[in-house]
């Protein structure tokens, strides 16, 4: 045994190196569990420095684009932009509850239910893991927040928590190809799966069978089915449905990605909203009644602007047309009642015209 | 014969050995690990870059050594590991064996020749991403699509950046 471990030791110690990362993994793997203590290290290793050349980055471009390119307007964008989402987000929450009853009823609802408490967090760097769409955001158990809660922007969902430390979390992104949230069709109220696709902007539904009814240009929201998300947030609009073999290939456009990921809200207190209904295609229109009909006899005659001095050749022709007209008293519009030859007239004024000799 | 032999290698292998300072190779692995959480969210094209892979290669290569290779491989693995959503040990193990691959290969190559070194980039990049393919699909049951033209192209940039990174990296040996 020594004369083998001694003769073969580099490869001894390799196999054994192997053999404790399977058994770490396989642990790992069996209990669902995690060996928290070298994430805590690696994490607080990497965060600060990630998030001391974060504040370094963002304080050099702020300080350039405030004094330098923009003064003032970056606040106030800043600020517009905050109010923007603040508008989306009550705007989106007024819209479902409105759309579901009637106006005493949602305002009724709107008075019982407040919407979802959230936490705004800023996204201050991806993982490491190959081709995974999982970010860090700089809140943690610190600030309230806990593995699995959900992570939104105004316009949709964003992913759900997935590890917490002390001042950052993990979040994996709604476009990972692991991720998956239960989602309901707005129009036809179809039941479905969520999936990611593992890149930007676009998303899968599953287990929607042939059968079910699903437009193109339906949006899906969330259906609460995943006990993460709230029912009622927008996840995105069908960009494209095929039949399968027993179940429908529905591809969505995500929402929540429309205007980057910079910063997003994760919900601490989620409160369930309902889905709206789909836009009434026959609503009524108000119009107004038409204008009254003008009976005067009197009424005057509009004649044609003459702006400016006679320029071009059609103007010139317009104004001898016109002269012809008045020389022979005849209303045009009224060829009826003996209107001259146009043409004769004005090829006899052009041939009285005497030619310059050069 | 074999005191000439021994008194023959021991002087070429301490010679080729090279030396870097601890603080220095923490340093440089840290780097490496914060430009992968950190660059890549600014310039996504940049998530193609394995820095820490390509930093694995470089000591595993100057060490000469598999089991510093293959133990400083796991530490960077490891490391790796803890800051993405996946079990650990998965960057682990192939972080691993291209370490111990890397010095071993190292025992028996000029390992300062651009172009040799070019082609060990290469050839390192692919087999990780492959090795770490098989090993989800195998030990984690995921079904992640593994793009053989892609791949390909993106080791070719890895080891394209290796070459540079490498000669950069050369100017902080210990020498003396």
């Amino acid at each position: 045994m020594e004369f083998f471990l001694s003769r073969y030791r580099n490869l001894s110690v390799l196999v054994a190196a192997i053999l404790a990362q399977l058994v770490l993994l396989a642990y790992q793997v069996k209990t669902n569990g995690d060996v928290r203590l070298i994430r805590v290290w690696a994490v607080g290793a990497v965060t600060p420095m990630a998030r001391v050349i974060e504040t370094g980055r963002s304080g050099v471009s702020h300080f350039f684009s405030d004094y330098f390119v923009l003064l003032g307007v970056r606040d106030e964008n800043k600020r517009m932009k905050t109010e923007l989402d603040r508008v989306k987000m009550d705007n989106q929450y007024l819209r479902t509850e409105l759309s579901t009853a009637d106006r005493a009823r949602s305002l009724a609802i709107f008075q019982q239910h407040s919407p979802s408490k959230t936490v705004a967090a800023h996204i201050t760097g991806n993982t490491t893991g190959a081709g995974a769409k999982v970010v860090f955001i700089d809140r943690g158990s610190n600030s309230g927040i806990e593995p699995g809660m959900a992570v939104i922007t105004p316009d949709g969902i964003a992913g759900k928590v997935t590890k917490v430390f002390s001042t950052a979390s993990m979040v994996l992104l709604v476009t990972d190809q692991t991720f998956a949230a239960g989602v309901i069709s707005q129009n036809n109220r179809v039941h479905g799966t969520f999936k990611g696709l593992g890149y930007e902007g676009s998303g899968k539904i599953e287990h929607v069978q042939n059968e079910q009814k699903v437009d193109q240009g339906e949006w899906f929201f969330t259906s609460g089915d995943d006990r993460i998300f709230p029912k009622g947030l927008p996840v995105g609009e069908v960009t494209t449905v095929h039949q399968g073999k027993t179940e429908k290939d529905i591809f969505v456009t995500l929402s929540g990605f429309r205007n980057g990921l910079e910063e997003v809200l994760i919900i601490v207190e989620g409160v369930h909203a309902p889905i709206p209904d789909a836009p009434v295609t026959n609503q009524t229109v108000h119009l107004m009644a038409p204008p009254p009909v003008d009976t005067s006899a009197a009424a005057p005659v509009i004649q044609p602007l003459q702006t400016g001095p006679v320029a071009t050749d059609a103007d010139r022709t317009k104004d001898q047309y016109r002269k012809l007209g008045e020389q022979t008293g005849h209303v045009y519009g009224e060829r009826s009642k003996g209107a001259p030859n146009y043409n004769t007239p004005l090829k006899a004024e052009k041939s009285d015209a005497k030619p310059d000799k050069p | 014969m074999t005191g000439f032999s021994e008194g023959y290698r021991e002087p070429l292998r301490k010679e080729r050995n090279s030396m870097f300072n601890v603080a220095v190779i923490a340093g440089i692995s840290l780097l490496a690990i914060l430009f992968r959480v950190y660059v890549s969210r600014f310039i996504p094209y940049l998530q193609y870059l394995e820095l820490p892979l390509l930093v694995t290669v470089y000591f595993s290569l100057m060490w000469r050594s598999p089991i510093a290779g293959l133990f400083f491989g796991a530490a960077i693995g490891l490391a790796q590991d803890s800051l993405s959503h996946q079990p650990l040990g998965m960057f682990g193990i192939v972080k691993t064996l291209v370490g111990y691959f890397a010095a071993s290969m190292s025992l028996r190559v000029d390992v300062g020749n651009p172009v040799l070194r070019l082609f060990l980039g290469f050839v390192f990049f692919f087999f990780h991403q492959l090795l770490y393919w098989v090993l989800a699909n195998a030990l984690l049951g995921e079904t992640l699509a593994f793009e053989l033209p892609q791949a390909l192209v993106v080791a070719m940039l890895n080891a394209i950046v290796a070459v540079f990174l490498y000669q950069l990296l050369d100017r902080l040996k210990v020498t003396g």
